[in-house]
């Protein structure tokens, strides 16, 4: 779904037949080495680690033979080959293992929580672009002038606000001091209101950074567009000026804003950690410090795993956005 | 068809000094210079400046909020806030100034020789970066520091590593340009080894926009340094970090709200003050803008 109408030409767009088709199948195969070489780097991350995960595990008191038993289900006996080529095959089947604390498979354990992050992520990303846009345009139409100067100094302070201090400012004034929102973020998944309601610090802690950046390119990308020819055409055409910023200017600076929305979503994958910490939300980050505090690497080489794979996805969708926007990229 | 000022070196330092002084005169960055120096003098003169001892505990003034005893207030312990800022200043500074340097010297010289040779090395180490690249930084070092222990200096090596892949990138783009130019050629037709062109011709070329990566990724590290301590993966307690601190002072946030106020304000701050600085230096080297 489009946020801001995009003019449509013949032959293009989603419904552009076999040019659109071969695009995401080639997209498609492209992600799988590099999905096999995050992968690798996952495998070798966790095996550089200088002592035995078992003994790690079981702590100095363990005896030999309880060292082995868990080296044998962990197969860490098995040659460095074996084992590489398991945990490959196994991640891309959608396997990610077991959790060694709880016994439970990782997938089941992740599938549980996801929604939150995701609910995060998503209502962050788009407060991110909703915010950061239209306030990016507004400052590049008005060039140096307060408006310009005013989006320039609050993306900056925006920029550099770390999550976890947004969201505790944010807790402070307007759940114990004004009580507008709950402190505890958990919400019944099925309640919409509730989930919406809980949503809204952790979604503004958590995209103010998102904002504060598309802000910024969005200013200098529609800068660089409101400078090129085609908008002087179309205002000699007689093209409503709104219309030229919104459709003819914006379309062409979309490039860059949908670039960085694509690489802030991991940071608001990696963030939003921090987000549930201070909203004590449930999601992949309470899993996270959960498999922290109790030393489980299966669940953590999992959990990178997984994070790995919403990456890559990311980047597929944001590679496939990129052939909607723009023709020359398809045709590629 | 090459001229005689193109066999010449381009006079690599003018560009920098023309850097700082153009970001000099900009408000922003002058601000930014402040701050920072101002967070630094107050960590590095910690041992003198700070009222009380930062681990000293006192318990009958705990949780005291900001008064003229204690500017800051007192934390559970009865410790002076004020004075664990400044201490932890020392980490926050200590670990992020480490990380971005061992990332700047790593990365830097990765992108040097990547860029350098070319071809298929060139564009196997590039893939090898862009897959660094594409885990979220915060996840990467928070497992890193799981794995290796919330020890300082692991802190620094989680830190670099999520760093070492944009000074590639950085520093590779301008060695594939410069190494195309005449003074280059002239260099390897003179017999110099290719070790002496790389570091002696193209390096201080590309110096000046290493650093200036380096100063936004300041404010980052910072951030993710911040950020580990406050999920607890920082240097371990009684030792003040900024994050570790936020994190008390958020578990007792009913009672004592400045707790966890004044070192997020800390760490704002700091990370503030250093992206206006990096800010500052980008827009003074960026060609594009140079003109303005």
């Amino acid at each position: 779904m489009a946020l801001f109408p995009l003019p449509r030409f013949a032959g293009e767009g989603w419904g552009g037949g076999s040019a659109m088709t071969g695009f995401v199948i080639r997209r498609l195969l492209a992600a799988v080495p590099t999905l096999i070489a995050v992968l690798t780097l996952v495998f070798i991350i966790v095996r550089i680690v200088p002592g035995d995960p078992a003994l790690v595990i079981l702590g100095d008191q363990a005896t030999p033979e309880a060292i082995a038993a868990l080296r044998t289900r962990l197969g860490l006996d098995r040659s460095l080959w074996a084992q590489y080529f398991s945990f490959i095959t196994s991640a891309l089947m959608g396997d990610f293992g077991v959790s060694m604390v709880t016994g439970r498979s990782i997938t089941a354990e992740v599938a549980a929580v996801l929604p939150h992050t995701l609910d995060l992520t998503i209502a962050s990303m788009i407060f991110g672009v909703v915010v950061g846009v239209p306030v990016g345009i507004w400052a590049a139409l008005n060039r140096n002038g307060v408006v310009d100067v005013a989006a320039r100094v609050l993306s900056l302070l925006g920029l550099s606000f770390p999550v976890f201090v947004s969201g505790i400012f944010l807790l402070l004034a307007f759940s114990l001091h004004w009580r507008w929102f709950p402190v505890i973020g958990g919400a019944d998944l099925a309640d919409y209101g509730d989930r919406l309601h809980k949503l809204v610090l952790p979604t503004v802690a958590l995209g103010l950074i998102m904002a504060a950046y598309i802000t910024r390119v969005t200013r200098s990308a529609m800068l660089a567009s409101l400078g090129e020819d085609y908008i002087r055409t179309a205002r000699a055409k007689g093209v409503p000026w709104r219309r030229v910023v919104w459709v003819h200017g914006l379309r062409n600076a979309s490039i860059p804003i949908v670039t960085v929305v694509g690489l802030y979503v991991g940071i608001l994958l990696g963030n939003s950690v921090l987000t549930e910490i201070v909203f004590n939300r449930p999601g992949l980050g309470k899993i996270i410090v959960g498999a922290l505090n109790q030393r489980d690497y299966t669940m953590l080489q999992g959990l990178m795993v997984i994070y790995c794979f919403l990456i890559v996805v990311v980047n597929l969708i944001t590679d496939l956005l990129y052939g909607v926007i723009d023709p020359r990229v398809k045709a590629e | 068809m090459s001229t005689t000022s193109e066999l010449v070196a381009p006079p690599a330092p003018t560009g920098w000094k023309r850097a700082l002084g153009k970001a000099r005169s900009n408000p922003t960055t002058a601000v930014g210079v402040v701050i920072c120096l101002l967070i630094m003098a107050a960590a590095i003169f910690a041992p003198w400046l700070a009222p009380y001892d930062p681990a000293e505990q006192d318990i009958f003034n705990r949780l005291q909020p900001p008064s003229a005893e204690f500017w800051l207030g007192t934390d559970q312990f009865g410790r002076d806030i004020l004075s664990r800022l400044m201490w932890g200043g020392q980490i926050s500074l200590t670990v992020s100034l480490g990380a971005i340097f061992a990332a700047a010297i790593i990365g830097g010289a990765i992108g040097l020789v990547s860029g350098y040779i070319g071809g298929k090395f060139d564009l196997f180490v590039m893939q090898v970066m862009d897959v660094l690249l594409s885990f979220p930084s915060l996840i990467l070092g928070l497992i890193v520091v799981a794995l290796l222990g919330p020890e300082l200096v692991n802190l620094v090596v989680a830190i670099a590593l999520t760093a070492v892949a944009p000074f590639a990138r950085v520093a590779r783009a301008p060695t594939m340009a410069l190494k195309e130019r005449a003074f280059v050629e002239a260099g390897r037709a003179l017999g110099f080894s290719h070790t002496r062109v790389l570091f002696r011709h193209i390096l201080p070329n590309i110096l000046s926009e290493v650093m200036v990566m380096g100063t936004l990724w300041l404010a980052t590290a910072v951030r993710v340094e911040a950020s580990l301590s406050f999920i607890g993966l920082g240097v371990k307690p009684p030792t003040a970090t900024w994050g570790g601190m936020t994190r008390d002072g958020f578990e007792n946030i009913l009672d004592a709200p400045w707790l966890a106020v004044f070192p997020g304000i800390a760490i704002l701050l700091l990370v503030l003050g250093l992206n206006m600085v990096g800010d500052g230096l980008r827009d003074a080297t960026d060609p594009k803008l140079r003109n303005e």
